[in-house]
């Protein structure tokens, strides 16, 4: 139930979120023209269909806070750490109800102030999703600095409550709850990404914590934590000897783990539907628990590469190109992987499974680029422009997106009992895969090009006035695939009630929620909970008749668990 | 009128894909079938428009690059920018090499292993000697870019010099730049906001000796070949010095002093001989006319890269590079700082 909450709740904020971004194209590629539309939706911020320079960075921001947060961190794992971890590792509910019951009440309220702050009268934060200071932190900076900003910090605050009660029991769970016989080294691949996200969560989120609160500090009762010698719109400022650039380590100390946060989930939801529809074990199953341990770790000693240029020591970028580099170690391990998956497999296209292909090919394709901007040597002429923009998006945007839509189209039959409409699935993968390289493939040129990110236009430069055709085909692609969302939206909502009543065990899958009856139960199971006898992944093993054998399946005499 | 347009595109779109779901329902309704399972049909078919994916994004990716290759920056005008320049089509072509390999492989194996009324799969758990391959492999590659990556960084931020490099100060603030040299003595005089007084923009402390014949000019013009020294305030929040010609990139941050220096090495008068910058200025200026506006003539600049308020898309200054004749008969005009705020009083 606490699954669904998370799942509708994050799919309306992806809804804002994505409009946001139509917006904010729609500037992008026709600054001199005026749209009826936007002055309809954002009233005195576009008079005359005109998005007013603030509001433009406004909308960037809140796209990037609620997509970041709101969609990934809190739609895509609450949704489902809270539906599957009880369910794969045979319990009858999670840890803790209570503190369950907690992290969704925390994060919703934080979605309502969030989304509030759009109608305060200086407009919504707007210091980017990243909200360096001084721009954040001194209201006369900017007119989103103000009560937007003041309800930014306090709805995240609430929201990193929510987030580490989840993830606390999350952890819990997966120690303590395990059904007989299911050790480590028996999870499903999704539990234990779950498991590292959370550990991740706990370690990092207090970090961001402790970040806003310093400067909730700064901005109300006069600290200089982050501000010094600072003089804005004449003023001059009391604040001396704080230094922003200790706000971004504190920042980027939580915001890089935070997207290994947001990917590893993803990463989890498709080693599992991959391995389940190429009816093979998922290939190098300790391989695949060592690089997400490793990436875990790595995650938290990177986290410079986003501060090459802020004047912070060389030798400091040295060590954190080092580290960064190494991270493609692991992320390389788990490609390969996963095409040795499919290699020899038996491929069943459901909407989930091509959706988890299309995340392989957007994380390789964005894990890549990676390589260029992880090296601070050349990340100094790239970094902030559009290609940095690209990057991120198409690895950790799409990719976390498309572990999203993956684990909704397969486990929707666990979560309403029903099914979801392929053909619409179909649709609504073609459409979303190819705009979604239509979007973010061309603008990587802008980027190398010299573009820098959060322009409100590029008008100002004719250097840039050669990029504008680019920035045209990109918002065609981008309203592409925003309309095909509303195929999905139509397809989540309508197959609630009307789709087709789902079978027990609708992808003949091995891990234990399908074992569980299909209409929703205290406890899950009705009798004892299921005994776990082998790895989630006996596909086609031979000596069977069926393709799959489920966990709860005792061995034969003299069947050889898995190595 | 746009406007209206846009929202009847939508709303037309949006009926088009409802009817198609219609009819898709409609005719699953008549075929009887379960319309959640997938078929061979569904394999057969998913499987291969996965494969015509696979070439459409590799034959486009190669077409955008031929196609865009001539909207990127022209070459580097400074001297660690080559070796930067360098190591990008080095790491560009290895990612590239990676990448063309990859996608083909993953697009054929999803059709090749297309689930047909005969395919089996092969239970096969994993590989030690592969999973070693592709895991020593790509630490062996990564471990040279590594290596060859930090070689340039060091070169590009600790360069060595042999005499004292000149010194120019930019000064940050919403929503312009100023530039300030050092002067005859190459000393920057020592400067803050809290000294901030009338003309006196800069904060410059006008007692300090160091202070007395720094100059404060409209443009930054360097003699080509000459080492600069850039060190960079902001007054008011973050803002980021970006010369993407040189490849040069630091941010202001107020309350502290960041620097970055480089070398220029072609002057502006003869990068706008160069045949991509010939080329590029006659497609903007196309683009430009056809608009109504004034032509375009290439010049290096300097702008924001860091979000710093409403008008951050349009915070620009000039750079020019000149033969060290021309830049000190430029110098002969400037007047210096403490000259401008006497005459001014």
């Amino acid at each position: 139930m606490i699954a669904k909450q998370f799942l509708v709740t994050g799919i309306l904020m992806g809804v804002a979120g994505g409009l946001m971004s139509i917006l904010f194209r729609f500037q992008l590629s026709w600054p001199d023209d005026k749209f009826g539309i936007l002055s309809s939706l954002l009233g005195k911020w576009a008079p005359e269909g005109q998005m007013d320079p603030n509001m433009y960075l406004g909308l960037v921001t809140m796209h990037g806070t609620i997509m970041v947060f709101f969609v990934l961190t809190a739609g895509l794992s609450g949704t489902f750490s809270n539906l599957l971890i009880p369910l794969q590792i045979g319990a009858r509910d999670m840890a803790s109800g209570f503190l369950n019951m907690l992290s969704y009440w925390f994060f919703a309220v934080s979605s309502v102030i969030m989304l509030s702050s759009l109608f305060v009268e200086m407009g919504p934060a707007a210091a980017g999703w990243t909200i360096y200071p001084p721009l954040s932190a001194v209201p006369t900076a900017m007119p989103g600095s103000g009560m937007g900003m003041t309800l930014w910090l306090v709805s995240m605050s609430l929201f990193i409550i929510g987030s580490l009660l989840g993830s606390l029991n999350y952890i819990v769970t997966i120690i303590n709850l395990r059904t007989k016989g299911m050790s480590m080294t028996r999870l499903p691949l999704t539990i234990w990404t779950f498991f590292l996200t959370a550990i991740l969560g706990v370690l990092s989120f207090p970090v961001l914590f402790s970040a806003a609160l310093l400067l909730i500090f700064d901005r109300s009762l006069g600290t200089s934590f982050f501000l010094s010698d600072i003089m804005i719109a004449g003023e001059l400022l009391n604040n001396q000897g704080g230094s922003p650039i200790l706000f971004e380590h504190l920042f980027w100390f939580l915001g890089h783990p935070e997207v290994y946060i947001i990917i590893l989930p993803a990463l989890g939801i498709t080693s599992e539907v991959i391995s389940t529809n190429s009816r093979k074990p998922i290939f190098g199953y300790r391989a695949m628990i060592g690089s997400i341990l490793a990436i875990a770790f790595l995650s938290f000693i990177v986290w410079g590469h986003h501060m090459f240029i802020t004047g912070m020591d060389p030798f400091l970028g040295s060590v954190f190109t080092f580290t960064t580099l190494l991270i493609a170690i692991p992320s390389a391990v788990k490609a390969f992987n996963y095409m040795t998956t499919l290699w020899k497999g038996n491929l069943q296209f459901t909407p989930a499974m091509l959706f988890s292909i299309g995340l392989v090919s957007t994380f390789v394709a964005g894990g890549l680029t990676g390589i260029i901007l992880g090296d601070s040597a050349l990340d100094i002429n790239v970094h902030d422009t559009m290609f940095v923009v690209a990057h991120f998006h198409i690895v950790m945007g799409l990719s976390a997106i498309f572990g999203m839509f993956a684990g909704v189209y397969h486990w929707y039959p666990r979560m309403y009992g029903r099914m979801m409409n392929k053909r619409m699935g179909y649709l609504h993968f073609w459409i979303t895969f190819i705009s979604a390289y239509g979007v973010f493939f061309p603008m990587h040129f802008l980027g190398l090009a010299g573009l820098p990110r959060r322009y409100f236009t590029n008008a100002e430069f004719p250097m840039f006035d050669e990029l504008q055709d680019i920035n045209l085909i990109i918002t065609v692609f981008a309203l592409l695939g925003g309309i095909v969302q509303l195929v999905f939206l139509f397809n989540f909502f309508y197959s609630m009630w009307r789709g087709a009543k789902a079978p027990q065990n609708p992808w003949r899958a091995n891990t234990l929620e399908w074992t569980a009856p299909v209409a929703h139960i205290h406890g899950n199971w009705p009798g004892e909970i299921p005994e776990v006898h082998r790895w989630p992944y006996d596909y086609s093993k031979p000596g069977h008749d069926e393709d799959f054998v489920p966990q709860n399946v005792p061995m034969k005499d003299g069947e050889v668990g898995h190595s | 009128m746009t406007g209206l347009l846009t929202a009847l595109i939508i709303i037309l779109a949006v009926l088009t894909i409802l009817q198609i779901i219609r009819i898709y329902e409609l005719s699953g309704d008549l075929n009887k079938e379960k319309s959640y399972l997938t078929t061979y049909d569904d394999n057969n078919r998913q499987g291969f428009y996965l494969l015509l994916f696979g070439i459409a994004i590799v034959a486009s990716l190669i077409w955008m690059m031929i196609a865009w290759d001539e909207i990127l920056l022209p070459q580097s005008a400074s001297e660690h920018g080559v070796e930067t320049d360098a190591l990008m089509s080095i790491s560009m072509g290895l990612i590239l090499v990676v990448y063309f390999t990859i996608t083909p492989i993953l697009f054929w194996f999803s059709f090749k292993y297309r689930g047909l009324k005969d395919t089996k799969a092969t239970y096969y758990e994993h590989n030690n000697k592969l999973e070693l391959i592709w895991t020593s492999v790509p630490t062996v590659v990564l471990a040279v870019l590594i290596i060859y990556g930090l070689t340039v960084w060091s070169n590009t931020m600790s360069p060595e010099n042999e005499e004292d490099p000149m010194r120019i100060e930019v000064y940050a603030q919403q929503y312009k730049w100023t530039a300030r040299y050092a002067g005859s003595d190459n000393n920057l005089g020592y400067a803050n906001v809290r000294l901030i007084e009338g003309a006196n923009v800069l904060g410059l402390d006008l007692e300090d000796i160091n202070s007395q014949d720094d100059f404060s000019p409209m443009e930054i013009h360097i003699p080509v070949g000459q080492p600069v020294l850039f060190t960079f305030r902001s007054q008011d929040v973050m803002h980021s010095a970006y010369f993407p010609h040189f490849r040069a990139q630091m941010n202001c941050v107020p309350g502290m002093t960041t620097r970055f220096q480089f070398t220029p090495t072609i002057t502006t008068a003869d990068m706008r001989k160069d045949p991509d910058v010939i080329g590029k200025v006659e497609r903007i200026n196309a683009i430009r006319a056809e608009a109504g506006n004034e032509p375009y003539e290439y010049d290096y600049l300097l702008l924001c890269n860091k979000i710093c308020g409403s008008a951050h898309y349009n915070m620009q200054m000039n750079v020019i590079v000149e033969t060290q004749a021309d830049y000190d008969a430029w110098v002969l005009e400037q007047q210096s700082i403490i000259q401008t705020l006497a005459a001014n009083n």
